[in-house]
């Protein structure tokens, strides 16, 4: 008997591609990153919550932008949240809870604004989300590996020194967005 | 009526338009049975949400879990006959967004629920999940017996979730759990996105 194995076409593709699409921008992947770091130094309970709270929102974004409610200057918050969140880091800020999870959430909104409206067609829908958010999370958690050195003098300015560098990657994009 | 409201409702009428029950059951070669078994482990559609659900008992201690474990394959064959039965096109596909949004949601939040409130969803889910596959079985001519296969991977994979959960002692070990309950809400949220988007 022929065994017969429909297997279900573009969904290894749409996984595939929802992985990449969070790591094929420099501004998200800065962003997102910086999360991870600010999470790591604030310490318990933001280092969790942090990161629990953008792919959240971010989804939510992303849930706008693809039933097409427009959101103006997304180019420019995703400059602004790299600035923002690398001058957090870069300062060890040290806001209340609900601040940091406040500012974390309003710069995820753009970010998943501008996924959702640059999703592909044609891909399995389920497919692409599960590695959309799967890349995001694990994103987070590069950030919270490195920024696990925050315990060390030397790792903790190493961490304000890659805050200064996501700051000024984020004011270049931001000269990118407007100019 | 506000033209907020008018649009929310739009935006729930589409979210609910019938759409066909997909199934995805792969022909194993081994009978319905596996094909049931393999549909589970290769349908995320179905496997987030019971994974998701194991979770959520696990975090509500091992006496939900106990029950979840024969609630929700239960419920799902259960939905499963009556949705073969009848035969498709009732419910929408995207209403299963919901799933994701509530079991995802709540797993994030970790609050104890009432047990009673955990069995509910559980045969709620099963019931709303299994009469898709049923209804998608019977569209697509296959066997009934694909259902058992689906029941007992759902019996098995909470098994393992909700055990794995209930022994977990370390604070951020559950915390982890958490953060799979928030990317479960993540992913429901966009699927109910794509369910909406213009053109879909």
């Amino acid at each position: 008997m022929i065994a017969l194995l429909h297997v279900q076409e573009g969904a290894a593709a749409g996984f595939l591609t929802g992985l990449q699409h969070p790591v094929s921008g420099a501004d998200h992947v800065l962003a997102m990153i910086a999360v991870g770091l600010w999470g790591a130094q604030l310490g318990q309970p933001a280092i969790w919550l942090l990161p629990v709270t953008f792919p959240m929102v971010m989804a939510f974004g992303g849930f706008l932008g693809l039933i097409g409610i427009p959101l103006p200057g997304v180019e420019v918050g995703i400059a602004l949240s790299a600035i923002a969140l690398g001058t957090m880091v870069a300062g060890e800020a040290r806001p209340s809870l609900a601040v940091a999870a406040a500012l974390v959430a309003l710069f995820a909104v753009f970010h998943g604004h501008a996924h959702g409206t640059e999703l592909p067609e044609g891909q399995s829908g389920v497919l692409y989300s599960v590695g959309f958010v799967v890349a995001t999370g694990c994103l987070h958690a590069v950030g919270i590996a490195i920024g696990l050195v925050h315990r060390w003098p030397l790792g903790a300015r190493a961490i304000r020194a890659a805050g200064v560098a996501i700051a000024a990657a984020g004011a270049w994009f931001l000269w990118r967005a407007v100019g | 009526m506000t033209r907020l409201r008018r649009t929310a409702l739009a935006m729930l009428g589409v979210a609910l338009l019938p759409s066909r029950a997909e199934a995805h059951l792969a022909t194993t070669g081994l009978g319905p049975v596996y094909d049931g078994i393999n549909h589970l482990l290769l349908s995320p559609d179905d496997l987030v949400p019971v994974i998701a659900m194991a979770l959520l008992a696990g975090l509500n201690g091992a006496a939900a879990g106990r029950r979840v474990l024969f609630v929700l394959p239960v419920a799902w064959w259960l939905g499963g006959m009556a949705g073969f039965a009848h035969g498709a096109e009732v419910l929408p596909g995207p209403v299963t967004t919901v799933s994701f949004l509530v079991l995802g949601a709540l797993t994030a939040l970790d609050r104890r629920l009432p047990e009673r409130a955990v069995i509910a969803l559980a045969a709620l889910v099963g019931l709303l999940h299994g009469w898709l596959n049923g209804a998608g079985i019977a569209a697509a001519g296959r066997e009934a017996l694909a259902l058992v296969g689906i029941g007992t991977a759902i019996f098995v994979v909470v098994a393992l979730g909700a055990a794995l959960v209930v022994s977990l002692r370390r604070s951020w070990q559950r915390i982890a759990v958490r953060v799979a309950g928030s990317w479960v809400a993540a992913i429901g949220l966009l699927l109910l996105g794509w369910a909406l988007r213009p053109g879909s």
